[in-house]
């Protein structure tokens, strides 16, 4: 009995130590000191959001966006939540594509995103980051070498020099921090932002 | 593996023993109520919450009385979480106005939870309200973290009190280390990691219109404060489906980094509190270095097979090579930020521990890196392991290696100065048997029973048409997640479906005994051998006992970790991962 | 065969020689007992070869099934791994049979020694005068009086209380010369099985039938009474709970096969676990208690338990008694000191005259001194011997008017001032110096000369120091206890080079030192002999009674030293030792084993699923060629030879597990280093060699 009551008055004062106590005092301190990154690290354009600095974008049709940068195919999808039926919420549900190595799938999807490239006059190896699947499916990174293998089909997409699109993605790449983590990398979506700013497509249609 | 692979090993173990020296000498006076500091801080809200819950805080308990606290603790909590998913509907901060969550998963969930396994069946951002998240999720990561220190705790005591029965007040001692240990931390943390550019909100999803005119549709919330014990209780379970793979829950290679080390940092800090309290700190780093060893083999052999990729990559006629301007290797299901590197390295790290956050997809690794991964879990989360778990299963393997080499020099085995009688040795025997069982019985159960293989998604064709074939990785899917179950990992190789509306109770049904009974009857043992061993006498060491410490007892404590594990795992490893290699190598 | 590194010099009995493993008196036997062991109810005493058991059983019992339904895809391997499970059985129950056989053999002899002897009861009241009444030794109960004249042999074991006799105690202890027995003082006990040669004893009963040495002896050479000790019971707990996780391995490898649309044999999934769980040590354990027992009998020492031997193993701090165990009990001469102006040699002329009618043990020890160091005058005619006496405490001779004597230092100095003479300075600061130390000073004095000092001391006994440097390098350390003062003993402990020592010790001053050592964790062993000694023997972990000692001192301790040696403690620490060690080297061994016996089975196993070829398009033996990197020729070879080796392994190390791992004071990490070399690395190298021999003999065979 004695040991019931330590158990339930514990129990009561350590949930509100860890449930209110403590995220109320990380949300206060969170918004007050780092509002933009502590509610998401909205991209703006035009006043409107476009992005999450940290999400990556996929095109629903790539081989229609020659002029964009292409991030890492996606195996994340939208899943309608369960509401109170009105208007059924769609979220971004992440996840990767849990092929495993031996898996038909992959060797079958990899080869037609090889095929894709190749399509777009991509010869030589293909960095193997811009043909599998990321874990989250909102990669916002290619690797420097991924971007630049795309870089001759953005130039000509938007009728401009390669050296001009090499600036702007090279503007974009990060390199390891403190020369130790991770990994050399492209931010895709800043680098389409740009692009779109600096070199607006012109025409409507761009040869494809 | 790339030479940044092995400088960033190097540089992770010396961070990790910078961060526990400190810490765990933290933990050492915290745990013995001689912490002067934080104590004028907190001190009186300790007292107060002792006399609100009519605790006396000088009278301790044997190892019955902490051992039925502890299960009286976890069942109440469990309780309560259950009921919090079950009825979220009917519960505030649910923006999305999601649906309470259905009967075997919240039971599936809380259990996962309570046991400090945090395997998830679902997706958070579809399944789980912000309250849910906070109130039900993320207390327990704190209380079960806490409830795995006090166990070591308590067992260590046992090791450094003579002749006694006393082990400790529970509540005393949970109190004290949420208060003075973990919630400070946390705080902290958690700043950082929104400084990082993890989220701190209470926001509603956020959605927006892409560069090609799609939707994205982001859930927000409280990630930061449940990302920060996530890490540092090794619970793992994520805000998100992806887990640490995702952008807000792990958006930079340093924050990466930070979480890979607040992972082992309560593990590797409790080998110092080890130490100090036994007064034998070369015991203490000795047990360090025999978890490094351990984990360094894991972390080499899961860099070299994923820096190497696969011949099926390699035929597409991909650049696999690792350089300045691209990671290389097996890149599928890891993101780019992290590379193999920073991935190889959190598998281990996340697997070792039993924390089973992923900032990678296990499904998608080499065979030989998932089979690391599979059985770093096999050896039962004891190479710096969970919270406190890892620490007290480490003292099990340290009685066993100290009882074949007592046997072996022809002395009664001594274990720190105390002789270990048949109950001990019961008890150790318990502790290991139970869970290479329980892997091994529910694998075997899952693979014969058309429900259990209705849920492998790794078959040999894709085409739903053709015919069922099985395939050595759907049986590494289904072994991955008994072995993450009874382990209290929660990781896993995700293309499982461990649930659906179709096969609602299967999987919830048998991962859930395997998580409860991986949990509680390793308490139980642990506690009983704490309470054994707490009424010895001390010998001195002599030059006649085998010290426990030192390169042979690290060497000896290794191998019998690896011999045990391996013996036990191999054969169904080998219908595993080891015949996917070499099928895979036969694909060549 | 029963050498152990020991250098003990101990005589042995007929008794308790033991018979070579290979002779055929005890091998036959052993034979047919290890078909006789195959009784169930007696193999689950031992859950590893239970196992074994079973599985053979089931096996056959399958075998017989299929084989009358010809449903046996191979018959003539799975019956070759048939018989080999048996062997594997059979082979275990053998080693146990023999080292059974070892002790039988000992115990027969012991036994003869028994049966006949008759006894003369004598009544309540009736006195040593009376005839007593004819009665069986085994009806004699304790308490009850006998007497024992000249040529009969004492019925049991018990405690004079009335008369002296010499005894022949060679039955037991293997020693010829005879012994005085006496009532009263420490050498009043008797052993059952002893016969008088001399005069008549009256003894007091002690133990009821089949409690005596014979009977304990017996049961413990036999075995039959034999108890599982500490830690062979914690090792059979770890023993069954690898079994257990490898029959669930094992067991689950069938729904992982069907998982693949693959049945595996019962045959090779039996000769798999068969060959993981360790049967080595399994079938090896209880040989290896016995021989360990059986070891220590032959060192004439017998336990009360083999908890103790194992305790013996553990002894931290050894007590021993100063007086007659380190030392010889007696002042023996050790150092002649001549006075100002005397020469050497006429000092110990003098006093070697002074000794030779002399006949205490002090008196002969200053002749043998004297002649070591050159004096050889032939006893003067008419000498005569003046004896030592209470009020002179002189003795001496004279010859003519020379008037020898030696004594005490105060009554020598009254003697010479009697005719005239005085003790010099230099001599008395001497005298000092020796009483000093701990020695006892004698004076020589010629008429009124005093012509120097003999110096008198308590002998440590030749060979003391290297045995109690041996007890060191085993990390035991020695403590010596005395009635002397705290200065003579120190002398004498750094003398013997025992590390520590307990001055003017009475019983509750040696129980309150074993208590306090054992309050600290230590473990103590004590040897002794005297009544005075009995709380303590009883209070040490091990306590060794001499079996010189009184009956008192035997009942308190749990071993009794049939040799009466004080450090055969030595032995005895070995032995316990060795038992361990034998254990836990064949425990590792049997565990490093299984990786060999894995890369041996599983590849066999792996490649007759025909699913996996279906999965990865390769062939059969492409996979079994990946797989099989022990390179042994077919998947059936392969199996067979794992369970060959795992079967004569066990046959294999049946003399290791009789004659015990061979201790060496190393200590203990260099040891353990040691061993886990041996038998660690040893047992994961040594059977891929021989499994790949194995399989290439079976090749060639083809027996499969």
């Amino acid at each position: 009995m004695r040991q019931l009551r330590a158990c339930l008055s514990i129990t009561l004062v350590l949930f509100v130590l860890t449930c209110v106590v403590y995220p109320t005092l990380v949300t206060a301190a969170a918004q007050l000191g780092f509002s933009e990154r502590a509610n998401g690290s909205l991209v703006m354009r035009d006043g409107k959001v476009v992005g999450s600095a940290l999400i990556g974008q996929t095109f629903a049709d790539e081989g229609a966006h020659p002029e964009y940068l292409w991030g890492r195919p996606s195996a994340a999808s939208d899943v309608a939540v369960t509401s109170d039926g009105a208007s059924p919420l769609v979220v971004t549900y992440s996840g990767g594509s849990n092929y495993g190595p031996l898996h038909p799938a992959l060797a079958d999807e990899i080869a037609a995103r090889v095929a894709l490239l190749r399509a777009t006059g991509v010869e030589g190896p293909i960095p193997v980051d811009l043909v599998t699947k990321s874990a989250s499916g909102l990669d916002p990174h290619v690797s420097p070498a991924s971007a630049a293998i795309q870089i001759a089909r953005i130039a000509k997409a938007r009728r401009t020099t390669r050296e001009r699109v090499e600036a702007i993605v090279a503007a974009h790449t990060e390199g390891r921090t403190l020369g130790l983590l991770g990994e050399p990398r492209v931010d895709v979506l800043a680098v389409n932002l740009t692009l779109d700013r600096e070199l607006p497509m012109t025409g409507k249609e761009p040869t494809p | 593996m790339s030479p940044r692979y092995l400088a960033l090993v190097v540089v992770f173990f010396l961070v990790v023993a910078l961060v526990a020296w400190p810490l765990g000498r933290l933990l050492d006076r915290v745990m013995a109520g001689e912490n002067h500091m934080s104590r004028r801080l907190f001190g009186p809200v300790e007292r107060v919450v002792y006399r609100f819950a009519g605790v006396d805080p000088a009278k301790e308990q044997d190892w019955k009385q902490y051992l039925s606290a502890i299960l009286l603790f976890s069942f109440v909590t469990q309780l309560v979480t259950y009921a919090m998913l079950r009825f979220q509907d009917r519960l505030p901060l649910n923006p999305a106005k999601l649906a309470g969550v259905a009967p075997w998963l919240a039971y599936d969930t809380a259990v996962s939870f309570t046991t400090n396994t945090n395997w998830q069946s679902y997706g958070g951002e579809t399944t789980m309200s912000t309250f849910s998240q906070l109130g039900a999720l993320a207390s327990h990561n704190f209380f079960s973290a806490g409830v795995g220190i006090c166990v070591a705790i308590a067992l260590i005591r046992g090791l450094a009190r003579k002749e006694t029965t006393n082990l400790g007040n529970f509540w005393v001692d949970l109190v004290r280390v949420h208060l003075y240990v973990l919630v400070p931390l946390c705080v902290v943390y958690a700043l950082f990691l929104v400084s990082q550019g993890v989220v701190q909100n209470f926001l509603p999803a956020t959605s927006w219109t892409t560069l090609d005119g799609g939707t994205q549709t982001i859930v927000q919330g409280p990630v930061a404060s449940q990302e920060a014990i996530k890490m540092l209780g090794t619970n793992g379970g994520g805000f998100y489906n992806a887990n640490s793979a995702h952008p807000f829950e792990n958006p930079t290679p340093l924050s990466n980094f930070v979480q890979m080390v607040s992972i082992f940092a309560i593990p590797g800090a409790l080998c110092v509190t080890l130490g100090e309290r036994v007064k034998s700190r070369a015991h203490g780093i000795s047990v360090f270095l025999a978890m490094t060893v351990l984990s360094v083999l894991a972390m080499l052999v899961v860099g070299h097979f994923e820096q190497r990729g696969t011949p099926i990559l390699a035929s597409q006629g991909l650049d696999l090579s690792f350089s300045s301007v691209a990671p290389g290797g097996n890149m599928e299901g890891k993101e780019l930020r992290f590379g193999i590197a920073d991935s190889s390295l959190f598998v281990v790290v996340t697997t070792d521990a039993s924390c089973g956050a992923v900032n990678s997809m296990h499904d998608s690794l080499t065979p030989l890196g998932g089979l690391v991964a599979i059985l770093n879990m096999q050896l039962g989360e004891i190479v710096f392991g969970g919270v406190g778990t890892g620490m007290y299963g480490m003292i099990v393997y340290v009685a066993i290696a100290v009882f074949l080499s007592g046997l072996m020099i022809g002395r009664t085995p001594e274990l720190l100065g105390k002789k270990l009688d048949s109950r001990d040795v019961r008890f150790a025997s318990l502790y290991v048997l139970v869970p290479s069982v329980l892997i091994l019985g529910f694998t075997a159960l899952a693979l014969t029973t058309d429900v259990g293989r209705a849920g492998i998604m790794n078959v040999a064709a894709t085409d739903a048409a053709a015919p069922w074939k099985p395939h050595p990785h759907g049986l590494s899917e289904v072994l991955y997640a008994y072995s993450s179950a009874v382990g209290n990992n929660g990781s896993a190789f995700a293309g499982l479906t461990a649930y659906s509306t179709d096969h609602p109770v299967f999987y919830s049904l048998t991962l859930g005994l395997a998580m409860f009974l991986g949990r509680f009857v390793p308490i139980t043992a642990a506690m009983a051998l704490a309470g054994n061993l707490a009424k010895k006498k001390i010998s001195p060491p002599g030059p006649g006992s085998f010290p426990a410490h030192g390169p042979l007892f690290v060497g000896l404590l290794v191998a019998v970790i690896l011999v045990v594990g391996a013996l036990t795992f191999f054969p169904v490893l080998c219908f595993g991962p080891i015949v996917e290699h070499a099928m895979l190598a036969a694909a060549r | 065969m029963s050498s152990t590194s020991s250098s003990s010099s101990s005589s042995r009995t007929e008794a308790s020689s033991s018979p070579s493993i290979f002779s055929s008196t005890i091998l036959r036997p052993a034979l047919a007992d290890a078909f006789r062991k195959l009784d169930p109810r007696v193999m689950v005493k031992n859950p590893v070869m239970f196992v074994v058991e079973v599985g053979a059983i089931v096996v056959t019992i399958l075998f017989a099934f299929g084989l009358a339904r010809g449903q046996v895809r191979s018959p003539k391997l799975d019956l070759q791994i048939l018989v080999w499970l048996w062997f594997t059985v059979l082979f275990a129950n053998f080693a146990e049979a023999v080292a059974e056989g070892r002790g039988k053999a000992q115990a027969a002899t012991l036994r003869k020694m028994r049966t006949t002897t008759s006894a003369r009861r004598l009544r309540e009241g009736e006195t040593s005068d009376a005839e007593g009444e004819m009665v069986a030794a085994t009806d004699l109960r304790r308490g009850e009086r006998v007497k024992v004249l000249a040529g009969e042999i004492v019925p049991a074991d018990g405690e004079i209380i009335q008369g002296i006799a010499t005894v022949d105690e060679s039955a037991i202890t293997g020693e010829s010369a005879p012994v005085v027995r006496e009532a009263g003082g420490d050498r009043s006990a008797v052993t059952g099985g002893t016969r008088v040669l001399s005069d008549w004893l009256v003894i007091e009963i002690r133990q009821d039938p089949g409690g005596g040495f014979i009977d304990r002896m017996i049961a413990l050479v036999e075995g039959s009474q034999r108890q599982k000790t500490p830690n062979e019971i914690a090792l059979t707990i770890l023993l069954a709970a690898l079994t257990i996780v490898f029959l669930v391995a094992v067991a689950t490898l069938v729904p992982f096969a069907r998982f693949f649309g693959g049945e595996l044999g019962i045959a090779s999934l039996v000769a798999l676990l068969v060959c993981l769980i360790p049967t080595t040590i399994g079938g090896l354990l209880s040989a290896i208690g016995i021989a360990g027992m059986d070891r220590l009998v032959q060192k004439n020492v017998i336990a009360t338990s083999g908890r103790a031997v194992e305790a013996a193993g553990d002894i931290d701090v050894l007590m021993l008694d100063k007086t007659g165990t380190i030392t010889y009990g007696s002042r023996q001469a050790a150092e002649l000191v001549p006075a100002p102006g005397v020469t050497l040699d006429e000092l110990a002329e003098v006093a070697r005259l002074a000794s030779l009618a002399d006949e205490t043990p002090e008196g002969k020890s200053i002749v043998a001194l004297a002649e070591k160091l050159g004096a050889k005058a032939p006893s003067p005619e008419g000498a005569i011997f003046v004896p030592f006496t209470a009020q002179t405490r002189m003795s001496g001779v004279d010859v003519g008017e020379r008037v020898l004597r030696k004594g005490a230092g105060d009554a020598v100095k009254r003697h010479v001032a009697a005719f005239g003479g005085v003790i010099d300075r230099a001599l008395e600061l001497e005298i000092e110096r020796i009483a000093k130390e701990g020695g006892t000073p004698l004076v020589v004095a010629d008429g009124k000369r005093a012509l120097g000092v003999v110096y008198l001391k308590d002998t440590v006994k030749p060979g003391m120091r290297e045995r109690l440097d041996r007890l060191r390098a085993m990390s035991i350390r020695t403590v010596m206890i005395t009635g002397d003062n705290p200065l003579t003993a120190k002398k004498i402990a750094e003398e013997a080079g025992v590390d520590d020592f307990l001055a003017e010790a009475t019983p509750e001053t040696k129980l309150a030192y074993i208590e306090k050592m054992q309050e600290g964790g230590r473990l103590v062993a004590m040897t002794g002999d005297g009544t005075n000694d009995a709380p303590a023997l009883a209070k040490a972990d091990v306590g060794v009674a001499m079996n010189t000692g009184t009956q008192a001192a035997k009942e308190a301790g749990n071993m009794v030293d049939l040799d009466s040696d004080p450090t055969k403690l030595i032995e005895i620490v070995e032995i316990g030792k060795q038992l361990l060690m034998t254990r836990g080297a064949l425990t590792t061994f049997s565990v490093a084993n299984d990786v060999a016996k894995y890369f041996s089975i599983l590849p066999a196993m792996l490649t007759g699923l025909v699913a996996f070829q279906a999965v990865s398009g390769a062939p059969s033996s492409s996979l079994y060629w990946a797989l099989n990197v022990m390179r042994l020729g077919t998947p059936g070879s392969a199996i067979l030879s794992a369970v060959i080796f795992n079967a004569l392994v066990i046959v294999a190390l049946i003399p290791l597990a009789l004659r015990g791992v061979s201790y060496r004071p190393l200590g203990a990490a260099a040891l353990l280093r040691r061993n886990l070399f041996l038998y660690g690395a040893g047992g994961v190298v040594l059977p891929f060699a021989a499994i790949k021999a194995i399989d290439l003999l079976v090749n060639a065979l083809h027996l499969a």
